[in-house]
């Protein structure tokens, strides 16, 4: 169940260390946890703290320092995989077990009995993503390789299916007639507000388009949409506020 | 004798608009989240429940339950602006701390002496808008963030171990996103025979969008996505309440979702002149 700790060097493995106590020291001196005997080792070099399921590695003012995966650090919060470079000598961290057994009881919420600390009344805030106007987007099924800082959660979780292919809504009557919106964000709003206004949802299984304010509803092909989502085809023709657009997949 | 404040003023109930969507997700079979509001007090809860069998409905229940029944019997006749004698607070304030005190107090009676709600417990977040202002009171990791202008913050503080690690400086904020200590709270309702409620009060402007989450959402889905789901569709409450859910459930839908909008369409002042106001509560 515990996370652990795997030496080697050159590639061939040393020993195992299951991270069984809240604080574990690496270091030259024998009555480290994890003792390395080797002059390239300072006598306490490094500590993992661990708390319940996160372990953190931190250099305790060593001489030669500390690498995660081939990059220098002080402080570093493992991941599984991490390996940690002690001069020649490496240890990679495994911490594969779901903490919990089924899949259902995964995210469930467990109270902590020890006594809370009082917390400060600030709270935290994010700058205002400005959003345009008549354009708002929202970045939500980034794929993976370009968010590598997706929670542990959302990666885990089943990808139902892929991302849609890109569309794009191209305006084919008035003044704007030709120009085209790239629909590449989660969620675009079209057309003026106060009078009448569209939404297209790019979800895992498609685009969609809602109505979202104004007396009229947009039509698709001619047809007045109610109030649910309705899902768009290539070459669907989105009529909104007097303006035909088409919706079509790019590529 | 009342005085009528100068501009336009509203009745709580026509100042909000609130909208309330509760889903069980895609994983789970039961929904153990609660949700109430009563329009007309101005008040909103939401409960996120943990317990074995059916015990995290009963106990997000019974929380939602006493708070709104609570307070919807007292405010129709008392002004929560005025001063609460006992406590020498404001009604609004001591009525949101003393019925989540006493809902936790009926949930852990309920798991004392029924064997099958051993231990069950809740979160909760509640609001209690008047006088231009919200009482916020919170337990757990249940959330309220405010949407202002383009600007959306979370105004409560989890009482999470990962909240702690945070405050503490022993995890980034951007760790804490890939932490495998998620859904470990500090504080709940229903747990213990006491329990303090975190309260504070802050004011509210026209035009402000409240959003009640529980963990369910925000574990799901990122803030700027909750923030630009709120821009784009802060003119169609229903449907931006919905479309939370459905990116909660598109994401992977782990967990039950729960999501309260409250948009301010006007003001709301306390109907008692400014002076009678100054003097209730700095008479103590």
């Amino acid at each position: 169940m515990a996370a652990k700790l795997i030496l080697s060097m050159d590639g061939a493995v040393l020993k195992e260390y299951p991270l069984t106590k809240e604080r574990m020291t690496i270091g030259r001196k024998p009555q480290n946890d994890i003792a390395i005997d080797n002059l390239a080792v300072s006598g306490e070099h490094a500590a993992i703290v661990t708390i319940l399921h996160d372990s953190f590695l931190e250099d305790l003012d060593s001489t030669n320092g500390l690498e995660v995966n081939g990059n220098p650090t002080k402080k570093h919060f493992l991941q599984n995989n991490d390996v940690i470079g002690i001069g020649k000598y490496k240890l990679k961290y495994i911490s594969d077990q779901a903490p919990q057994s089924t899949p259902a009881d995964f995210e469930k919420t467990v109270v902590l009995r020890s006594p809370a600390k009082q917390p400060a009344p600030a709270a935290t805030s994010k700058p205002a993503d400005v959003a345009g106007f008549t354009q708002t987007q929202s970045d939500l099924n980034k794929p993976a390789a370009d968010a590598p800082a997706e929670k542990t959660g959302k990666a885990e979780a089943p990808q139902s299916a892929a991302s849609p292919q890109a569309a794009v809504v191209q305006v084919l009557t008035g003044p704007n007639a030709g120009k085209e919106l790239e629909l590449i964000k989660n969620l675009t709003t079209l057309g003026k507000p106060g009078v009448q206004v569209a939404v297209l949802t790019r979800r895992p299984h498609g685009f969609f388009i809602t109505h979202v304010e104004g007396a009229t509803h947009p039509a698709v092909n001619g047809v007045t949409l109610s109030d649910q989502p309705h899902q768009l085809n290539d070459h669907d023709v989105i009529d909104l506020a007097g303006v035909k657009m088409e919706f079509y997949f790019k590529g | 004798m009342r005085f009528k404040p100068a501009g336009v003023n509203m009745k709580i109930d026509e100042a909000l608009e609130i909208v309330s969507r509760t889903d069980s997700g895609l994983v789970r079979s039961h929904n153990e989240d609660s949700v109430a509001s009563d329009p007309a007090s101005g008040l909103v809860v939401l409960a996120d429940g943990m317990g074995g069998y059916n015990a995290g409905e009963v106990a997000s229940g019974i929380a939602v339950s006493v708070v709104a029944t609570e307070i919807k019997q007292r405010l129709p006749g008392e002004n929560p602006a005025d001063c609460d004698e006992a406590t020498g607070e404001e009604l609004g304030v001591s009525l949101l701390r003393e019925n989540i005190r006493k809902a936790n107090a009926s949930i852990f009676h309920a798991s004392k002496s029924q064997p099958q709600y051993a231990g069950m417990g809740t979160t909760i977040v509640s609001g209690l808008f008047y006088d231009n202002r919200v009482v916020v009171g919170h337990i757990g990791d249940s959330r309220m963030y405010r949407l202002r202008g383009e600007a959306l913050e979370a105004i409560t503080r989890d009482h999470s171990l990962l909240q702690e690690q945070i405050d503490a400086g022993i995890i980034s904020v951007e760790d804490a996103r890939l932490s495998r200590n998620k859904n470990l709270v500090t504080r709940a309702v229903g747990i213990d025979p006491e329990v303090e409620v975190e309260i504070h009060v802050h004011d509210v402007l026209v035009g402000d969008i409240y959003l009640l989450c529980s963990d369910g959402l925000n574990d799901m889905v990122e803030d700027e996505d909750i923030q630009s789901t709120l821009v784009a569709l802060r003119s169609n409450l229903p449907l931006a309440a919905s479309q939370l859910i459905q990116m909660a459930n598109d994401n992977g839908g782990r967990d039950n979702v729960s999501v309260i909008l409250v948009k301010v369409k006007g003001k709301f002042v306390a109907s008692q002149g400014w002076l009678a106001k100054l003097l209730n509560c700095f008479k103590k």
